[in-house]
Formats: structure tokens, sequence, C-alpha cells
């Protein structure tokens, strides 16, 4: 059967991507940055999965205002990186995983979660960077993932128990699909940052750090937290914090019986372009 | 019963909600028309006439041409939508979200490598952080992108 070997959680700045592809990552603005990655890119390396399911959300790429779901998954071969407006990253194409994809799709929609089955989807930096982080700059990324896109952009988004209780259906979708794979699950996004108005620039070490205490330990009692909290305390687009739910809902120990995770890695950094940095991995005890 | 808006006193901030959304409809779908880069050539070679094809408001075209994001976002604008128009003029994330502080860019950067803006003062309207309305413009900026 497939197992969730672990999670990765990481901020997806677009700046980051850039400092990657244009040969920037030694300058003294970005090595401190590229430096709390360095751990993640060797175990990555020594931790490989078959697949990554990456929850990130879309930046008004593959969904215009003509259409937004809440909750898209890709079931497509391949994505696209998208071209946002400064041409397309020089970056591998996305390849998919359909028939995992598709049984998570079907398992979590009888699960009562409506998802959208998405087979066209360029994909942004929301994806690509976190991939660039984990995996550095191959000519193709290590293996297959599967894009799930959350609507974080256009209010009423959804809520973070929602979100927890999805991760915890998707880790029971992947632990019943019938082939021997290890999953990683991604959720990315965030931390502290607001990108619009007087009011760009917030930046919150305070709330980022105990939501990643309690994301570690108490990823049930965190999903309460009302979305008004992520606008005030961490800035309007704060809110894709939520998606980092997503993942630590799979996780073993959010389902009766499991262990909790083991924490791998934990990196902080302010500021990158206009961001707080945030990343962890943990790691399922067998 | 009216939408619940439990976000309208957060200071400096424009959440983009159904009403904005409607409001900004064709200014949006305007920045997505930037995503080719055909599209992104010839609004730049023509900024007036490239505008003059979306139906939009003079007021959201005005926006696009000032290169004022305050004001798109005014308008109806997101921020993910106009960072199409940000990218066509070829600046950062960082120069977008700078330019509505009315700092200059040297300005906004400094204030993030100190660590960012407090969210002291600026959680609730009516505080006295930097954020607040009786405190604008924070720096000596031009407001605009370009």
């Amino acid at each position: 059967m497939a197992r969730i070997t672990a999670s990765v959680y990481t901020s997806h700045v677009p700046a980051i991507g850039a400092a990657m592809d244009l040969g920037k990552t030694t300058e003294p603005y970005w090595q401190p940055l590229f430096k709390g990655y360095e751990r993640s890119k060797q175990w990555m390396r020594e931790n490989t999965p078959d697949v990554v399911f990456l929850v990130f959300n879309d930046h008004a790429t593959a969904f215009s205002m003509e259409m937004i779901p809440t909750f898209a998954i890709g079931t497509a071969a391949e994505f696209k990186p998208a071209d946002e407006g400064w041409g397309p990253r020089p970056v591998p194409m996305v390849k998919g995983h359909p028939e995992l994809a598709s049984h998570i799709a079907q398992s979590v929609i009888q699960q009562d979660f409506d998802l959208t089955i998405v087979n066209k989807m360029d994909v942004d930096h929301g994806l690509t960077v976190p991939l660039s982080l984990m995996c550095g700059q191959p000519l193709a990324w290590p293996c297959p993932v599967i894009p799930f896109a959350v609507n974080v952009v256009q209010y009423p988004v959804p809520s973070g128990n929602r979100c927890y209780q999805l991760g915890r259906a998707i880790g029971r979708a992947i632990r019943s699909y019938d082939q021997d794979l290890k999953v990683q699950i991604w959720g990315t996004g965030g931390m502290s940052h607001q990108l619009q108005g007087p009011r760009a620039g917030l930046i919150n070490r305070e709330f980022d750090n105990d939501f990643l205490d309690q994301l570690i330990a108490n990823p049930a009692g965190l999903a309460e937290k009302p979305h008004i909290d992520y606008v005030r305390e961490a800035g309007s687009e704060g809110i894709e914090l939520v998606m980092w739910l997503i993942a630590r809902g799979a996780m073993s120990d959010c389902d009766p019986g499991g262990r909790a995770p083991l924490v791998r890695h934990r990196f902080y950094h302010v500021p990158a372009s206009n961001t707080a940095v945030g990343h962890l991995i943990l790691e399922n005890q067998a | 019963m009216a939408l619940a808006k439990p976000y309208l006193d957060v200071p400096g901030t424009t959440i983009f909600d159904a009403e904005q959304s409607r409001k900004g409809y064709w200014l949006n779908q305007f920045c997505m028309s930037l995503m080719k880069a055909e599209n992104r050539a010839r609004f730049k070679a023509d900024q007036r006439a490239y505008v003059d094809e979306w139906p939009m408001t003079e007021e959201q075209k005005q926006a696009v041409l000032t290169a004022d994001l305050n004001r798109g976002i005014r308008a109806g604008g997101n921020i993910y939508f106009l960072a199409k128009l940000g990218a066509t003029h070829g600046k950062s994330f960082q120069q977008m979200a700078g330019s509505m502080t009315g700092m200059s860019e040297e300005e906004y950067r400094d204030m993030m490598i100190r660590g960012g803006r407090s969210a002291a003062g600026n959680r609730v309207v009516g505080e006295e952080g930097d954020a607040q309305a009786h405190r604008q413009p924070q720096g000596s900026g031009s407001g605009k992108l370009v």
C-alpha cells in the first residue's frame, strides 16, 4: 500500500525563484535564506519519494476571474510552468501522477469533499518555488508531482478546519492506494506577509513561530484559528497558511492510533522580498 | 443577510471579497491578458489603445495608465492580478508592494531588511501604527510603480 513518509512546509515567494534562476543565491541578501535549505536538499536527496502531493495556491494564473475552484486536484500527465508576466521560469516540466491523483479524487470526493478535477493547468511560482528550494536546479524534477490548488485569493476562502479535515481525508485516500508508493505531502505559502495597501510589508515573528509550534504539536487546535486572526496578525496574504493544515492533517497522528511525527528540520528567516519564510520537515514514524 | 465583513477595521488593507471582485472584474481580466508576451508588447507600444479594448471604467484605465496600484485596488483590482501589470513594467513584487506604502524603493527594502512592518498599532483602525490612514504617505516615494 502507499504510505505518507513525510510532510514538508515552506513559503513560496516568487523572488526566491528569481534569485535561483538569475544565479543570485550567494549574494549577501539571499545567502542566509538558501543556507537554511541546504539540509533540506540533502534530506530530499536521501529521502526522494515516489510522488509529491503539493498543496499550493494559484496566484491568478491558471484560474482567472472566470472560474475559481476552492480545491482543485491536477490529474494530468504534465503541467507547464506558467508565464506570470515575466516569462516562464526556466524550470523543468512538472510530471503528474494521473493514477494516484484520480484515486485520491475518487476517495476524497466520496468522503464528502467537493474537489474540482483539472486536466489543464499551468503551474505558477506557488508550485515551482518549493520544488526549486527542495530539489535545487535539476534537468528534471526527481519524482512526479500532484498539484493541489487551494483558493486563498478570492473570498470566501476555506477555513483552517476545513483544510485540516480535508488533509485527513487525503491521508486516508493515499493510505488506501494499492501500490507500494512512498508519498510526501507538502504545504506551501505564508508565512506572515502583506502585498497590498499602506500596510504592505507586515511581518509578525511571534505569530509565525507560534504557528510553527502549534502546527507541530497541536494541529487540531491550530485549525480552529479564524480567518480574521490571520489577516490581522499575519497580513492579508498570510491567509495562505491555512494550506499548511492540509499537509499536516494527512500525517499519521491526525488519525486515531498514529504516532506524532519527528521534526527533521525547522527554519525561519526574515525577509525574502516582502515575506517571512518558514520551513519545516516532519517525518512520520513507522 | 449582507456579507459578513469582519475585516473592514484592519487598517491599510482591502480584502478581495465578492463586492471588490464584481467591481474589478474587467480590470482583473485585462491584467490576465498580460500573461501573453504578444499582449505585453502591444500594451507597451500604445497603453491607451490597449486599455480601450477593455470594458473598464475610466477610473480603472487611469489606475493602469498611471501605474497606481492603490488606485487599482480601490477600483476592484487584486494584487495577484495587478502583478501582471507590474511584471509587464519589469517590476518585482517588492517594488509593487513598496509603491503602495508611499515609500521609495530603498526605504521599503530597508524596512523589510530591518524585519518588516510591526503589527503593533496596525491591527485595528484608530491605533497609532504607521499603516494608519492619518500617517500616510510613509516616505518619499511617488506612490506609483513607474
